[in-house]
């Protein structure tokens, strides 16, 4: 006979708990959940982006309602435990009324007989914790909301959509997310916070001073060292919060998020003991040895927990008990770090904030107008406290190092700024089987290991098909590397890795030859002849950037190809309408074009006329049908913002009106951007040409950039970057006229049209080439090829046409049509 | 009772080679695709991960890959590659030259997953 298992709350402790059972038994447990939550299991980590509108609830679930069936879990949803009759070995719950808060402290008013029983052999308690609600007059108005699950969130968005004024009361972790959650629902945001900083708990004076600058640049007004003592209503609802201070504050909504509380009745009314929290010892069992309780509900030597990842160790430990995998696993308790959740702010912090030991080392650097901020606690040469804003790229290797107590580098720089080439901060092959490596996907080493010894994974791609690591942010790919070179010894030459597309398996010099030699000229040829049998659609849209690159005139055009933004010139937005942005050459336009411009957004009504970061307008929220009369009122050619392709010139005012310019930088980015504008490559290429080392148009760090020098002379650059990725472009040469840039860019850019592999970058190209290499045969000719290179772009440039210029004869029919609209006249109806 | 609606949506010419077009039916938005060796598919438009428009998916290997975010849908079954995301998908014919869908509204009976 299986045991019967009651787990109470089914949130991220409760249900987590379940899934490390079964992954060691499956068959020693009859499980059953109750979850005050009407939902499966989400993640209530995302719940800020939730709020912040950049995921959608039902994204964030981690167990949805199948996952319960397909396991076997008998599921209680709404359903709130009340007690647990300890003698009868009963758990007494209730149902809750729709609407009703999971988590107030009260129990729904229901007759005696209405109550759910289950027996029990053993329970685990996982009811988490609720927000704390400070003694505030008037926290119970309409308009008052608390931050805790899905249903809050879905009221304050449907709340916020009348109100126009936000009041945060608590400027901690939670509640600067919530705060910058609030304004992406267009509401003006104050943040109050009682103590004279930001996050008292996680920062020192000084960062907390930082932060608030980078959240008051951002628009979110903070008031510190400010106590709310009432809020007042005014026709039912929310009209503004009054300080001890005797201020006040007008406000339309007010977010309470001043820290949580334990939820602890269903303990208390068992009679089990509670402090803070369930009192737990060290193999989470409660003082009745049938009960265990997990999760931010538990109070442990002393300590209660406010994040997950003390839950995932406490869970394994209560699984490999339960499960008689290592029925002597203790857990000791946890060192916790912590990261902001806020866009534009990078902060994490671990550990103690302050010291007072006189023989602790104490690093700290500040860039201040950077806004960065960097402290390091070290003690007997391990972290004890770490604090990074502004500038968080070593945040994870830290946290690694921190909360496995690893010993530190003896070049302190290395911990503060990043190891020198070569060698790495951390290695994480001496990490622990328990230690979390993807964070995004909450992937663990052992789990990497498990794939790696029993999925026979040996790339870093395979490993994130298998188990989800590294397809987050993609920052611990390096780490999956090391393990598996721990295990295996080396990482797999993953040859698809190497293809130009997943469905045509060979590189590009060798499918360039064979496009050439059997004259391939369409897509559908192509997958037909050297493809594996197969269509595959991500397949098709290299296959088209390429071709027309290597056909530019002959080239067999196949629509279906092409990504929607390539069959009709515009990018598709978020909400199926698309963006127009025209050709503005070098950033110079007239008052005609402009007028033009305005008419036509007032005309096809723009939701959004935008300055774009490259010198141009960009009209937003246009619908495709629009398009083509759009295009044709504006008049100006397209500016390919949609596309793999050449994009813009950034230019600098230069030498007609700037008194440091050195050569005629408008002239020059004309000329360019009129020779290349729309030429296909295998991704963006962006281009400045500035008029001084000033650099004012930024041209160190564009695909192409030239910059005038004393002289008369101009420097080209290749490979630079300022996106997802930075870098300084390299220096190609130094030339002395207009006529020599485009000759030798015209040289680069084919070479890189040529060479490189569909979707990267100039700035991967030409690091992965080497600028010496490239010198040689782009300046030198070391290969005779320069003379073709000039001709072939000559060809490409020859073959330009305007793409907008289908506004007046579309290439296929209903090109540019939305939805037809089908009129069902007779309805032949058939049952079957 | 599954209600099924017959009804011609014109001309197999009405969509472009080995793309989709959407049709909007009784008020509902579907995707009806050409592939390139004549088969006709047709599923909801709306993908149900953030309400991007199906028919303006690339196609292949039996699949429409969502412009928005890249989740991909079985033409024929309307299965999804994401957990718990799919989407309705009807039965199609071609008779003279005219594609016909044998539609059936959504209801609770007719949820695809
Ligand atoms: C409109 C614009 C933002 C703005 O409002 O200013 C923009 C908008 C988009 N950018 Fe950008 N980028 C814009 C300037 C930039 C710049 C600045 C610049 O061009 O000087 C950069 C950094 C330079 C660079 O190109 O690297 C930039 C780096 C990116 C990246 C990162 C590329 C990288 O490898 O680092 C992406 C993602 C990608 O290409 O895969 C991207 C992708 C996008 C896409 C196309 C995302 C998409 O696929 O939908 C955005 C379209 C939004 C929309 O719905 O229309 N955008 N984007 C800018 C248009 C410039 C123009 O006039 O053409
Ligand atoms: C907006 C937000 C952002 C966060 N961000 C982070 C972060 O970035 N990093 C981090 O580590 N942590 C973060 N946290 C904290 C993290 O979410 C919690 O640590 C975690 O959810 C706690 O898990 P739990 O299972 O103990 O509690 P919960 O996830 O709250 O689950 C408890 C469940 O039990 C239910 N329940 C309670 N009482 C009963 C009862 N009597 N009967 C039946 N069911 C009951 C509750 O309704 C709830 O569904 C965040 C929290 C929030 C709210
Ligand atoms: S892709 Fe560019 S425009 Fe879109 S959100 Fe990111 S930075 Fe902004
Ligand atoms: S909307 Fe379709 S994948 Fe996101």
């Amino acid at each position: 006979m299986k045991k019967r298992l009651v787990v109470v709350g089914n949130g991220m402790a409760g249900a987590r708990m379940v899934e490390e059972i079964l992954k060691r038994k499956r068959d020693i447990y009859e499980i059953v959940m109750f979850g005050a939550e009407p939902y499966g299991n989400y993640n209530r980590i995302l719940l800020s982006n939730v709020l912040n509108q950049s995921q959608a609830p039902d994204e964030i679930f981690l167990n949805p309602l199948d996952w319960y069936i397909e396991n076997k879990i008998t599921l209680h949803t709404g359903v709130k435990v009340t007690h647990i009759d300890r003698k009868e070995k009963k758990v007494y719950a209730l149902k809750l009324a729709e609407g009703d808060v999971p988590y107030t402290t009260g129990i729904p008013e229901e007759a005696d007989t209405d109550f759910i029983s289950v027996p029990y052999d053993e329970v685990i308690i996982a009811t988490g914790a609720r927000p704390f609600v400070p003694r505030i007059k008037g926290s119970d108005f309409p308009g008052t909301f608390l931050f805790r699950t899905i249903d809050d969130c879905d009221l304050i968005a449907e709340y916020a959509k009348n109100c126009e004024k936000a009041v945060v009361i608590g400027g901690g972790l939670l509640g600067l997310e919530a705060a910058r959650g609030l304004m992406t629902h267009d509401l003006e945001v104050s943040v109050v916070e009682a103590a004279d900083q930001l996050m008292p708990s996680q920062l020192d004076t000084e960062a907390g001073r930082i932060l608030e600058r980078a959240m008051g640049a951002m628009g979110l007004r903070v008031l510190t060292k400010t106590m709310t003592s009432q809020i007042v209503q005014k026709r039912g609802k929310v009209s503004r919060v009054v300080f001890s201070d005797g201020g006040v504050l007008d406000t339309d909504l007010v977010v309470i998020s001043a820290g949580i509380v334990p939820i602890t009745e269903v303990a208390q009314r068992s009679g089990l003991k509670v402090n803070h929290g369930i009192l737990c010892d060290d193999q989470m069992r409660t003082n009745d040895p049938d009960i265990y309780a997990v999760g931010e509900c538990v109070e442990h030597r002393g300590v209660t927990y406010g994040l997950v990842d003390p839950i995932w160790q406490q869970v394994n430990v209560l699984a490999d008990v339960l499960c008689g995998v290592n029925i002597d696993a203790v857990y000791t308790g946890s060192i916790t770090g912590t990261k902001l959740k806020v866009m534009g702010v990078d902060l994490a912090s671990m550990g103690e904030k302050e010291t007072e030991d006189i023989d602790d080392e104490i690093l700290i650097y500040r860039d201040p107008n950077r806004g960065i901020y960097k402290k390091l606690i070290v003690r007997n040469n391990k972290i004890h406290g770490a604090i990074l804003l502004g500038d968080v790229d070593l945040s994870d290797g830290l946290m690694q190092l921190f909360m496995n107590e690893k010993t530190l580098p003896e070049n302190r720089a290395e911990i503060l700024f990043g190891a020198v080439e070569g060698t790495s901060l951390f290695d994480a092959s001496d990490l622990p089987n328990s230690a979390q490596i993807c964070n995004c996907n909450g992937v663990c080493k052992g789990d990497i290991i498990a794939a790696i010894e029993n999925k026979n994974c040996s790339s870093v791609a395979a490993i994130g098909t298998e188990t989800k690591a590294g397809q987050g942010c993609g920052s611990c790919r390096g780490a999956i590397a090391q393990i598996i070179s721990s295990v295996v010894g080396e990482v797999a030459y993953d040859a698809s890795e190497h293809y130009y597309v997943p469905g045509v398996p060979l590189e590009k010099s060798q499918l360039v030859r064979e496009i050439r030699s059997q004259k391939l000229k369409s897509v559908s040829k192509v997958l037909a002849i050297l493809g594996e049998g197969m269509e595959d659609p991500t397949t098709k849209t290299g296959l088209a950037s390429l071709l027309k690159t290597l056909w530019p005139k002959m080239y067999e055009d196949q629509r279906d190809a092409r990504f929607i933004n390539d069959r009709v010139h515009a990018n598709i937005q978020k909400d199926g309408t698309f963006s127009v942005i025209p050709r503005i050459v070098a950033g110079v336009t007239t008052p005609e074009a402009l007028l033009r411009i305005a008419q036509a957004a007032v005309k096809y009504k723009a939701k959004m006329i935008k300055f774009t970061g490259g010198q141009r307008i960009d009209l937003l929220g246009i619908k495709k049908e629009d398009l083509p009369a759009i295009w044709k009122d504006i008049g100006l050619p397209s500016g390919h913002g949609y596309t793999k392709a050449f994009r813009t010139v950034k230019s600098c005012v230069g030498t007609d009106f700037c008194r440091f310019g050195l050569g005629n930088s408008i002239s020059l980015a004309e000329q360019v951007e009129l020779r290349f504008q729309g030429i296909e490559a295998p991704h963006k290429v962006k281009m400045a040409v500035t008029g001084c080392p000033r650099n004012c148009a930024e041209a160190y760090v564009k695909d192409i950039g030239v910059v005038a020098i004393e002289g008369g002379k101009w420097e080209i650059y290749i490979g630079g970057a300022a996106g997802a990725t930075i870098r300084k472009g390299d220096l190609l040469c130094t030339v002395g006229s207009h006529e020599d840039v485009l000759k030798y860019t015209s040289r680069f850019f084919e070479y890189y049209r040529e060479h490189a592999k569909y979707l990267e970058r100039t700035y991967g190209f030409v690091e992965r080439i080497g600028i010496d290499l490239l010198k040689g045969i782009l300046i030198d000719d070391s290969l005779g090829i320069c003379a073709n290179l000039e001709e072939k772009m000559q060809e490409a440039v020859d073959a330009y046409q305007d793409p907008w210029k289908e506004a007046e004869d579309p290439v296929y029919p209903f090109q540019f049509e939305g939805p037809k609209l089908i009129e069902v006249l007779e309805k032949a109806e058939n049952n079957g | 009772m599954r209600k099924e609606i017959r009804i011609n949506l014109g001309p197999l010419e009405g969509i472009p080679m080995g793309q989709g077009h959407c049709f909007r039916i009784e008020g509902e938005d579907i995707a009806v695709f050409r592939t390139r060796n004549g088969e006709i598919f047709a599923v909801e438009n709306t993908c149900p991960h953030m309400k991007g428009p199906l028919a303006e998916g690339i196609i292949g290997d039996g699949k429409v890959v969502c412009p928005l975010h890249g989740h991909r849908f079985d033409l024929k079954t309307g299965e999804g590659s994401e957990a718990s995301e799919c989407v309705r998908s009807f039965e199609m014919s071609i008779e003279n030259g005219n594609v016909f869908i044998a539609y059936v509204p959504a209801s609770e009976e007719n949820v695809p997953c």
